[in-house]
């Protein structure tokens, strides 16, 4: 093809040397066509990265390409010395990179930072420098650009980093834009103010753009072209709209079935079972047998071919298009129990007005200068064996409301009253002996337990603190136990949580939560630091545990499809107050709230075609150490009237179980 | 019976020693301590450090068991048993240098004194010369033309025995490894040469063979020569050297042994309760460290100096004073020393206290003082590891330092700086006596350098940064 703007042929790279180098990437071939938006998809440790990496030469030390050709328009890439390959980094090809917080140096102002591209890559120079350097930062849709200049990295939000990112990687004119997962690390509206600034620059400048991503929302946004890719090889690529209508291969069926959402609630999410294998192998039948569920006796003798059985679609897979299988139908989990006694239930757990403020210092004498406003007069309710979702972006303190309830962060003012006792009065030992009924699941399991210790170790630790279990063989068996609970076999017991892989860190940490027996747990974020085949099995993992043990749960995140899946009741938070509060089915499918009228269409939905209408939030959430006068989203919101600045408006009720603060609803 | 004597050093060393086996075991049976360890042990430039600093510590430990001889049989008969003088094993072993006393400087491995005198010739003469020295060289006849054949007949039976012990360990060490992964000797050997073996057996060989080499060379010569010559009062400058190992390394080591606890434990708590607890404690090291170290130390030297003045009858020999006066300089270098490393573990403890885990612990309900000591403490441990060993380095040096001002060691103990401090005046005389400095100078290198190599390999193998970079 004469229009291919970037061809990749049989790349290999390899990491490490020694008897058994990781084979990171294994072999894939892709071209990406001028203009076009090509979507490499795939979760964590499958290779995506590194070929990102490997286009733009810049492996880490242990890395090198040991076969294959990368070809950009005529030019052979792996072949050029380093002072011309520099040229073209940052030139013909520029890159976004996942951490904006980390990719601009904090000690040079944003102006300098975008100069620095310009002065190497636009030699032209019809322009002064900055003149151009400000042009780069209307673009990319950044307000008061003279101003912005003179301002350090601090000074500016995530999504403004990324937009000064991406104003540098334009800086070159490149003609292919790589950017490795650049909106995995923002809140779901600023993602959608960036993606439309990716499609937008891209109209203008008819560049093409290689986007790396785990997210199927994102593919569905964006996509002209997707490559699936599992353990270092491609396993399908397609145009988007038949990939998401039918994908062929199992792995691609397995991702679309696990992810969760609202029509899928009675179900268990399909899982993969078992990891990706690990790359310091040669394999010998197909990658993904083990954990395939067609899996046939050829698969295991013989990796499949290539297939390219249309001119823009192909698939690694020895099954033929007939002999797809529609999905197995997964085995009905009955949520009607727990509907059955809507809302009969007593509360468990009952905040009222709950406030945290930290004080900011300032001075010599470190005098009180202000608040910041982390919570805000929060009141919710959940009920015995019931979940609550708190959903927002960050920053809106729903992880501080988490640790306030549990009493980690005293709370400034406010009641939690748990089963009838006050949680804020207790102190020392009374506080202590209460601990065993909350407990808490964090977002990294890897930060989540102590490197240091055997499986066994932090498992029994809350047993021990809270004398009980018994003796060191009952607390023994129990650990077992929990451990079988959770789906891990009773030997992981001895081992240290480094020798597991994320998901089974999660599991490990959910059992650690169970050994005192809670009767509430508060989940902040639990699956968001997880693949998406992944989080499918530990949220399965909540909602069976929920159902055995008539569990509550105080859900954090802020990913709504989770929400939709898990949860019973949601609030929907915005700078330290709850806006929006109700049923589920209430709140998503009728949101009232311009705010959550805002944060629902931002999420990218993962059927093409099957948009909502967008509503674009501007600009950034504001800081809550100095909230707007009013309604704290009057600034942003698209239906600000002028009595929106003049007080915070009321909750109204508009169902036994729904409230919304707006004075849209008023009338 | 010789009566044993523990001095004050004496027993914190043996102290030192027992909580290194303790940590040891305790390491052992961790995978996280035993993780970096084992890769220290497979570090070529660590092991041959090891070696070098082994030899070090058998010296100094071989110095820290001091008693009181017994008394010849007249003495013993007037009821008193044992001498009044103090010694080590060390001493014991290097009796004959340390008896062997000239009159005053002499150069090393000559024969005669280093200034003229006047002799008395056998015809009852006197005649202006360099005389001959009483124990060095003496079974020489005929110095002039017999002392370089001697001197290197002398050195080649010392190498050809350091060769033939040095055989002996290579094959018992191989036998014994052989034996415990169960290969046969040879297959073993095999093992070793090419390389096959976990740890670096090849250099350790090769060290230890030079170690031995010279240690051999320097015994036989040192028997029949002042190896590294006299001094002004005639001592062997080579006994003083090895005399001074253990200054060096007890307050090298003494000294953070001293300062650890309350680094650790006010660090931590600073870190962790945050609060009044913080600001008392950074006060306390603030104020502290802004006080000049030099002043502090001449300071408390002094009033040390009043107090033994004061309380003569306390101390009865000499070698109990200046051990006391050693003690007292480690532990005001260690009050000075352990504020960078309180810091460290401060701002460490902020960090630690905010993870997931210690939060989780929280919310158990687990004790504070528990969670300090299960969750923050093993994971502060590598730092304390890597500061301690790359302190020594830098006290061993003090001490050199501080003597040579007059505020260190007794100036009747033996120390590297002392002989620095002594080689001030030396130095400036005319023509100059070289060999004191030289000396200090050769052995404190080597302590260092070896300190600080083998700490370059401990802080590299404890860096979770650098882990998995192979």
């Amino acid at each position: 093809m004469t229009d291919a703007l970037l061809r990749i042929k049989n790349l290999q790279t390899w990491l490490g040397n020694g008897s058994s180098p990781v084979r990171a990437i294994d072999g894939i071939d892709l071209e990406i066509k001028k203009g076009e938006t090509f979507i490499l998809l795939g979760e964590s440790g499958c290779g995506k990265s590194m070929t990102a990496l490997s286009i733009m030469r810049l492996l880490p030390p242990v890395g090198r390409v040991v076969e294959g050709s990368i070809h950009l328009g005529e030019t052979s890439l792996l072949d050029l010395p380093e002072s011309l390959m520099r040229r073209e980094r940052g030139g013909r090809m520029g890159m976004i990179f996942q951490e904006p917080m980390t990719s601009l140096n904090p000690v040079l102002t944003v102006g300098v930072q975008i100069e620095e591209a310009v002065n190497i890559h636009d030699t032209s120079q019809e322009q002064s420098p900055k003149r151009r350097v400000i042009e780069l930062l209307r673009a990319v849709g950044i307000p008061d650009p003279e101003q912005r200049f003179d301002e350090y990295p601090h000074q500016l939000s995530g999504g403004m980093k990324q937009r000064v990112m991406i104003a540098i990687a334009l800086a070159g004119r490149p003609q292919l834009l790589i950017a490795d997962e650049p909106t995995t690390a923002l809140d779901v509206t600023i993602q959608a103010q960036v993606l439309a600034l990716m499609k937008q620059l891209q109209q203008e400048t008819g560049m093409a753009i290689l986007l790396i991503t785990h997210d199927l929302g994102v593919v569905a946004e964006v996509a002209d072209r997707v490559a699936v890719m599992y353990a270092g090889q491609i396993v399908e690529t397609s145009p988007c709209k038949e990939f998401f209508q039918s994908p062929r291969h199992p792995y691609s069926q397995k991702l679309f079935q696990s992810i969760p959402g609202r029509n899928k609630r009675s179900e268990r999410l399909a899982v993969i079972k078992g990891t990706v294998p690990s790359l310091d192998q040669e394999f010998v039948g197909c990658r993904f047998a083990e954990r395939c569920d067609d899996v046939m006796e050829l698969c295991q003798r013989q990796a499949p071919e290539w297939d390219q059985y249309r001119e823009e679609q192909g698939v690694r897979c020895h099954l033929q298009a007939s002999d797809v299988k529609a999905a197995k139908k997964t085995d009905e989990v009955s949520d009607a129990v727990a509907e059955a006694q809507n809302n009969s239930l007593r509360p468990l757990l009952c905040v009222a007005d709950l406030k945290v403020y930290f004080p900011i210092h300032k001075g010599i004498f470190r005098r009180v200068a202000g608040h910041v406003r982390a919570v805000d007069g929060v009141s919710l309710e959940i009920p015995v064996g019931r979940t609550l979702a708190v959903v927002g972006e960050s920053g809106c303190g729903k992880t501080t409301v988490g640790k306030a309830i549990l009493q980690l962060i005293k709370p400034t003012d406010g009641r939690v009253q748990f089963d009838s006792h006050e949680l804020t009065q207790l102190r020392g030992e009374a506080l202590r002996k209460k601990r065993s009924d909350l407990q808490i699941i964090f977002q990294d399991p890897m930060a989540s337990m102590n490197p240091r210790m055997l499986v066994h170790n932090i498992i029994e630790e809350g047993m021990l603190a809270q004398d009980i279990g018994g003796n060191a063989a009952e607390r023994r068996t129990r650990v077992h136990e929990l451990l079988q609970q959770v789906g891990l076999p009773a030997s992981a017991a001895d081992r240290y949580p480094h020798e597991f892989s994320g998901g089974q860190r999660q599991r490990i940490c959910v059992a650690r939560a169970l050994a005192v027996e809670p009767r509430l747990i508060i989940c902040d974020e639990p699956t968001s630091a997880l693949d998406v085949s992944v989080q499918a099995q530990i949220l399965n993992l909540l909602q069976a545990l929920q159902q055995q043990l008539g569990l509550s749960y105080l859900f954090i995140t802020h990913n709504i499809s989770v929400v939709a899946y898990l949860a019973h009741e949601v609030a929907v938070m915005y700078l330290g107050r709850i806006v929006e509060q109700g049923t589920v089915a209430e709140v998503l499918d009728d949101p009232q709230h311009p705010y959550t009228q805002a944060l629902l269409s931002a999420v990218p939905v993962t059927e093409p075609g099957g948009k909502r209408k967008a509503i674009h939030l501007e600009g950034d959430m504001p800081s809550p150490a100095n909230p707007p006068a009013g309604c704290h989203f009057h600034p942003r919101c698209p239906q600000a009237m002028d009595r929106c600045q003049k007080a915070y408006p009321k909750a109204i009720s508009l169902s036994e179980t729904r409230t919304v603060s707006c004075l849209l609803l008023e009338n | 019976m010789p009566e044993l004597v523990i001095l004050w050093t004496d027993a914190l060393i043996f102290l030192l020693i027992a909580l290194v086996l303790v940590f040891g075991r305790l390491a052992a049976s961790r995978e996280h301590l035993r993780t970096p360890w084992r890769s220290v042990g497979q570090s070529r430039m660590g092991m041959g450090a090891l070696v070098v600093l082994s030899v070090y510590v058998l010296i100094g430990v071989l110095d820290s068991v001091h008693y009181k001889p017994l008394l010849p049989e007249a003495a013993q008969r007037a009821k008193i048993t044992h001498s009044n003088e103090v010694l080590s094993l060390l001493d014991y072993l290097l009796t004959p240098l340390r008896e062997q006393q000239e009159k005053t400087y002499s150069s090393p491995l000559s024969t005669h004194l280093y200034s003229k005198e006047n002799i008395e010739q056998a015809d009852g003469l006197m005649k202006r010369g360099y005389p001959r020295l009483k124990h060095g060289g003496a079974h020489l006849q005929n110095p002039e033309q017999e002392w370089a054949a001697d001197v290197a007949w002398t050195a080649i039976i010392g190498a050809v025995e350091a060769i033939f012990v040095w055989l002996l360990m290579i094959g018992a060490i191989t036998l014994w490894r052989g034996y415990r992964a169960g290969y046969s000797f040879l297959q073993q050997c095999q093992r070793i040469i090419f390389r096959k073996t976990d740890i670096p057996w090849h250099v350790i060989f090769i060290v230890l063979g030079i170690i031995l080499l010279l240690a051999f060379v320097a015994a036989n010569l040192g028997v029949k020569y002042h190896l590294l010559g006299t001094d002004k009062v005639g001592e062997d400058v080579f006994y003083q050297a090895l005399k001074s190992v253990r200054t060096g390394l007890v307050i090298g080591t003494l000294t953070t042994l001293i300062m650890l606890p309350a680094a650790i434990m006010m660090g931590i708590m600073a870190g962790y309760f945050r609060g009044w607890v913080d600001d008392v404690i950074q006060y306390i090291y603030t104020t502290l460290s802004s006080i000049p170290g030099v002043l502090l130390i001449a300071a408390a030297i002094l009033m040390l100096h009043v107090y033994m003045n004061e309380h003569s009858e306390e101390f009865t020999s000499l070698i109990e004073r200046a051990d006391l006066r050693l003690l007292f300089l480690c532990i005001i270098l260690g009050v000075t020393s352990w504020t960078g490393l309180c810091r460290l573990l401060r701002g460490e403890a902020l960090k630690l206290r905010e993870l997931d885990y210690v939060q989780a612990a929280q919310a158990f309900g687990v004790r504070h003082f528990t969670i300090i000591i299960r969750h923050i403490l093993p994971n502060v441990l590598h730092i304390v590891m890597i500061s301690v060993v790359l302190d020594f380095s830098g006290l061993v040096l003090a001490e050199a330092v501080l003597s040579y001002v007059n505020i260190g060691v007794d100036p009747t103990m033996n120390s590297w700086g002392n002989m620095i401090n002594s080689a001030r005046l030396e130095m400036a005389r005319e023509p100059i006596v070289w060999w004191s400095l030289t000396a200090a100078l050769i052995f404190m290198f080597t302590l260092v350098l070896a300190a600080n190599l083998f700490s370059d390999v401990v802080r590299d193998a404890f860096d979770p940064s650098l882990r998995g970079g192979k």
